[in-house]
């Protein structure tokens, strides 16, 4: 059977990564790419990297480390951030990227899914969705949760995957940075009226949080960024842990 | 030399990214002369079996293809084009392999696409030198909604939900691989490390 996903996610600006990193070892912190391969030498299954530039230079710097990314990598990894046309989309798949994230643009322009999983396949279209809980029905937002819109969850992620997303990326947007647990239930209703594999994302504080997610909440990854970044859990540690708790992790 | 086919099929990218990392000589090309002088041929592919069909059609390339002699591995839709045919746009294919591609049935414990990490197994199938130091039961990685079925071919098999299918494939000098190798990790290096040192 498939295994569970661990996606670590880094968070990238001007083509440094913004948070600093744990590792024992690493004297250049902030190197996504040396980052990204020890990642992925300590067991990591895919890697997400996100630009949080806001400038056309900063996305040029982008694209540039997209290439070196590729180059050094050899496993699946996913960018995101500032996609907001099939170009943009473009240019990032002739980087080297296997996959791209889109979010804001998709809710602004839903044929962009269309358009990009039509060009390129639904591999390469990963549609990540911030949702709230708004007085019991969990809702889409955009700019990091500040915007609410008219978006529920789960028809949203159901004309996703109808317009040919690949995977969906829920974040809650409510559990997001509390280090208290995922949203195991919605996930697991999330997973259930979707054909496509959902990556769970917000929440992580410990591995436990990560087995139940895994477990009862369905999904088919997990996606966290601090926990591993300052060495809270190493990735070889939960690994052994999830194996241990009765989950297929490759090894 | 290793010749990369060009036929406009999907990003190339990736491949030729993994051969640089193990410092092989490489040529992107859709020219006769040089896939016939190559060393190794790689059939890589992306995207939909009867587009890439169609497009293998539009370079001529085909009757070069069954010819070759020397080491041919299709990865991806690149085997699944290899095979008898397709269910995917219902396309006639090469006939190298002794195998048809359908679409994995909808099944609720096992999602399409059939997309991560999953693992190989019964290697010993073709004792073939493609999986030299490569356990049975490593995990690889996958992206796929359609399947190669088990055949006299097979030489690595993998299961998704009920089904069985083959994760590599062999007849003579034509080698396949369902899943990606160049984003297998250290795992799917040494399967391109074996292929190139055939």
């Amino acid at each position: 059977m498939v295994a569970k996903r661990i996606i670590p996610c880094l968070d990238i600006r001007d083509g440094q990564v913004v948070k600093g990193i744990n590792f024992l070892g690493v004297k250049e912190v902030g190197d996504a790419v040396e980052m990204g391969r020890r990642y992925s030498q300590e067991g990591a299954d895919e890697l997400v990297f996100l630009d949080i530039t806001a400038t056309f230079e900063g996305r040029k710097t982008f694209a540039q480390l997209v290439e070196k990314i590729a180059l050094n990598i050899n496993i699946p990894f996913t960018v995101g951030g500032g996609i907001s046309t099939l170009e943009d989309a473009s240019r990032l798949l002739d980087a080297g990227a296997d996959k791209i994230s889109i979010n804001s643009s998709a809710i602004a322009n839903p044929q962009l899914i269309s358009d990009i999983a039509a060009k390129y396949g639904s591999q390469f279209v990963v549609v990540a969705i911030d949702a709230k809980n708004i007085d019991g029905t969990w809702m889409a937002t955009t700019h990091g949760g500040r915007n609410l819109t008219d978006r529920e969850l789960f028809t949203w992620a159901r004309e996703a995957q109808d317009r040919g997303a690949g995977e969906i990326l829920f974040t809650s947007m409510d559990h997001d940075g509390t280090k208290a647990g995922y949203a195991c239930e919605t996930y697991a209703a999330l997973s259930e009226i979707l054909s496509i594999p959902v990556i769970a994302s917000g929440g992580a504080g410990n591995v436990q949080h990560i087995v139940d997610v895994l477990s009862k909440g369905k999904a088919d990854a997990a996606l966290a960024a601090s926990i591993f970044h300052y060495g809270e859990i190493a990735i070889p540690d939960l690994k052994a842990q999830l194996a241990e708790a009765g989950i297929n992790v490759r090894k | 030399m290793i010749a990369i086919i060009d036929y406009k099929c999907g990003n190339l990218r990736s491949v030729e990214n993994a051969l640089d990392r193990l410092g092989c000589e490489y040529k992107l090309t859709a020219d006769p002369a040089e896939i016939i002088a190559a060393d190794k041929v790689i059939l890589p592919g992306v995207g939909n079996a009867a587009e890439a069909m169609a497009n293998l059609e539009a370079t001529g390339l085909i009757p070069v293809i069954k010819s070759l002699r020397r080491p041919v591995l299709g990865i991806c839709v690149g085997l699944q084009i290899m095979c008898r045919d397709s269910e995917e746009g219902n396309v006639k294919c090469l006939g190298i392999f002794d195998s048809h591609v359908r679409r994995f049935p909808a099944d609720p414990e096992a999602k399409v696409p059939h997309m991560g990490w999953n693992q190989i197994g019964n290697l010993n199938l073709g004792k073939c030198k493609l999986f030299n130091d490569v356990p049975s039961g490593s995990f690889v990685y996958f992206v796929h909604s359609y399947y190669p079925t088990l055949c006299q071919d097979t030489i690595a098999t993998c299961r998704h939900g009920q089904m069985l299918f083959s994760a590599a494939l062999k007849y003579e000098n034509y080698y396949g691989t369902q899943f990606h190798p160049e984003k297998s990790g250290d795992i799917g290096e040494q399967i391109i490390r074996n292929f190139v040192n055939l």
